[in-house]
């Protein structure tokens, strides 16, 4: 997992709510066994040239700031992939769905969630740049005033060493053993 | 020291709890399908490390294959490669497998607790969002991106912060015409998409206690739609019934003994839920959903919400966006609305009863003349069963597409799918742009108003029809 740690960009704005991760990647994308490429089928068939992420302003974004609830539905982990591989590092929303937030945090992709004045003035302003720092869990608004979100620790750790949860998993073998013995 | 089902599952499965750190929960029984288990198979490999747990890791094939006679070929090359690849991790870790053409096949949340694998006081993940529905059986079930299925197949563990508790009361009877469906359709309606956001769901409350295991799998089955981690139900004689003498619940002396324990289960009294809401489902009309996610629902007889009536902006946009998308007028019934496909099936809807229920409306009467249905059991033994009961007659004598089990047309990989612009009533969960086939657009409904609306060629009040 590539790591997190500070992140200046300028971002797109996706003013809907409830995006769920049918419109991220369309279920006809998923009959793939690698993650390569998805970034080509991310968001499909809401692109077009007039779509946010397709429009030249977009090149280079590594930003999205979007509605409340982003990535409700489906479980599928190919809604982070695809975000990440057309080049996106963190997604800025009111709120994230469950499982959209674990997938995200598990690929080196920040859910960043900031309360609904922070993203008003994002989504009134768009195209300019944020800057993040995850260690300060801060993000720099273009206006100068620099607001905090919340992430929970040991995902925070993971992202900024770039080491996976697994590994960490796997040291608890023992404890594991045990557990099944025990049952 | 009181606690609540929810409570009393997660601590018994808790391997380690470090500060800071999210706790290793264990996981009784995983299940795994052939979209979400590739990569992490291949992770496995990468990391040279085997399956810890075959024996509590199940298999089956839903999401891709086709649900036409199974000679037929798969939809395309990808599908076949993705379906072989998951024979091929199968038999090199040594899993138990429900493939193509084999009689246990079927949809993972179908054939989970149809062969016994679901039980009480269980762990159950799956990388798929409707894990939610094993809950009914008290189990603590919930869906995993593969990231996730891959820990689980290394570790047989994941790591999981506790989520807060949210009960759900569901008082009253349900009124003729009236089902499960509806029951959960409204509960989203009323808290929003993102209502159980960071919860799991316990439903309680007399209506629940009336449910049969079917129906409440149904309602635990959508408990995601409403954003929560899970949806559960405390076991009762219902849920013992049910497993009893199923392939793989415990037999003989094992099954008194895991009665004792899934007895034990149920919140005590006086245990207290971080939320509660309660719906007099006495009260409930059949529900549909008129929008382009499952909260936008409202009763049959209900105008469709006009965005003017929001007062908050970002819910007006998002309604107006929806009815822009399904091409629907606020204000308006939509009773009499033209419904091109009609599509039974599905991990929400696709068990016995649910067949029954259609069939019911179906005896007799013919699909309406320009309106395809699709009934698509959940699982073979489904199919079988229906079969033996002479439903499948009812279902083709009325001129509606009898198929064999699979995920079909609720997500719309195998080749089943809506045409741009086509209206369909489903029985399935989810009513997003494009789900059923890009442009396509669904109204969700029980299988008694799918049945109604498939023959009359309209969205109908199914209780005009009983």
């Amino acid at each position: 997992m590539p790591a997190f740690t500070t992140l200046t960009s300028r971002y797109a704005v996706l003013p809907v709510s409830d995006i769920d991760t049918d419109q991220i990647i369309p279920a006809r994308f998923l009959k793939v066994t690698d993650k390569v490429g998805l970034g080509q089928k991310l968001f499909h068939d809401w692109r077009g040239a007039t779509f946010v992420l397709d429009v030249p302003e977009a090149a280079g974004v590594q930003v999205l700031v979007a509605g409340d609830n982003f990535g409700c539905g489906s479980s599928r982990e190919h809604a982070p992939w695809a975000l990440c591989d057309w080049g996106l590092r963190a997604v800025v929303s009111t709120s994230f769905a469950d499982i959209f937030k674990g997938n995200a945090l598990k690929n080196g992709l920040l859910p960043i969630e900031v309360d609904a004045d922070a993203h008003a003035e994002l989504v009134a302003a768009p195209w300019q740049s944020v800057s993040i720092d995850l260690a300060a869990q801060t993000m720099t608004l273009p206006s100068g005033r620099a607001v905090t979100f919340p992430i929970d620790p040991f995902a925070k750790r993971c992202l900024l060493d770039g080491v996976d949860q697994l590994g960490y998993l796997l040291g608890f073998e023992d404890r594991i053993a045990a557990y099944e013995a025990g049952h | 020291m009181t606690a609540t089902l929810f409570e009393k599952i997660w601590n018994q499965h808790v391997v380690a709890e470090e500060p800071d750190y999210p706790a290793v929960l264990y996981i009784d029984l995983h299940l795994v399908h052939e979209v979400t288990s590739p990569q992490a198979f291949s992770g496995l490999r990468a990391r040279g490390i085997p399956v810890r747990r075959p024996d509590l890791t199940v298999a089956t094939m839903d999401h891709s294959i086709p649900t036409l006679p199974r000679g037929l070929a798969v939809v395309d090359g990808e599908a076949e490669a993705q379906l072989a690849q998951l024979e091929t991790n199968c038999t090199a870790y040594g899993i138990r497998l429900y493939a193509r053409g084999s009689e246990g096949q079927g949809i993972v949340h179908v054939i989970g607790p149809e062969r016994g694998f679901t039980q009480p006081g269980k762990t159950i993940v799956c990388g798929d969002s409707h894990t939610s529905t094993h809950g009914a059986f008290g189990a603590l079930a919930f869906g995993i991106g593969t990231s996730e299925v891959e820990h689980v197949l290394a570790t047989q563990c994941l790591l999981q912060h506790k989520p807060r508790t949210f009960e759900v009361r569901l008082d009253g009877a349900l009124a003729p015409g009236v089902t499960a469906k509806d029951i959960i359709l409204a509960l989203i309606a009323r808290i929003g998409v993102g209502g159980g956001t960071g919860y799991v769901l316990e439903y309680t409350g007399d209506a629940v206690r009336s449910l049969g295991m079917e129906g409440r799998m149904t309602v635990c089955n959508m408990s995601i739609e409403a954003g929560a981690r899970a949806g559960m139900i405390a076991p009762d004689d219902t849920t013992f019934e049910y497993l009893a003498g199923r392939e793989f619940a415990p037999k003989g002396p094992a099954w008194d003994a895991a009665l004792d324990r899934w007895r034990a289960l149920p919140t005590d009294p006086g245990a207290g839920y971080d939320r509660t809401v309660t719906i007099d489902v006495g009260a409930l009309e059949p529900m549909i959903t008129y929008g382009t996610n499952p909260g936008m629902g409202v009763g049959i007889s209900a105008p469709v919400p006009d965005p003017a009536s929001l007062s908050d902006a970002s819910q007006r946009d998002a309604l107006a966006k929806a009815l822009r998308y399904m091409d629907l007028r606020p204000g308006v019934s939509l009773k009499g609305h033209k419904v091109d496909v009609v599509f039974i099936g599905s991990c929400t809807n696709s068990r016995l009863s649910d067949l029954r229920d259609a069939a019911r409306v179906f005896n007799g009467r013919k699909v309406h003349a320009g309106t395809r249905v699709l009934v698509v059991p959940g699982s073979q033994e489904i199919k079988r069963q229906a079969e033996s009961e002479g439903l499948d007659r009812v279902f083709k004598d009325a001129g509606a597409e009898w198929r064999d089990a699979g995920c079909s047309m609720c997500i719309a990989m195998n080749g089943d799918q809506l045409e741009p612009g086509q209206y369909a009533v489903s029985t399935s969960n989810r009513n997003f742009e494009g789900r059923q086939g890009k442009g396509g657009r669904t109204f969700l409904a029980s299988p008694l108003t799918a049945a109604a609306a498939a023959v009359t060629g309209q969205i109908s009040d199914v209780r005009e029809l009983l």
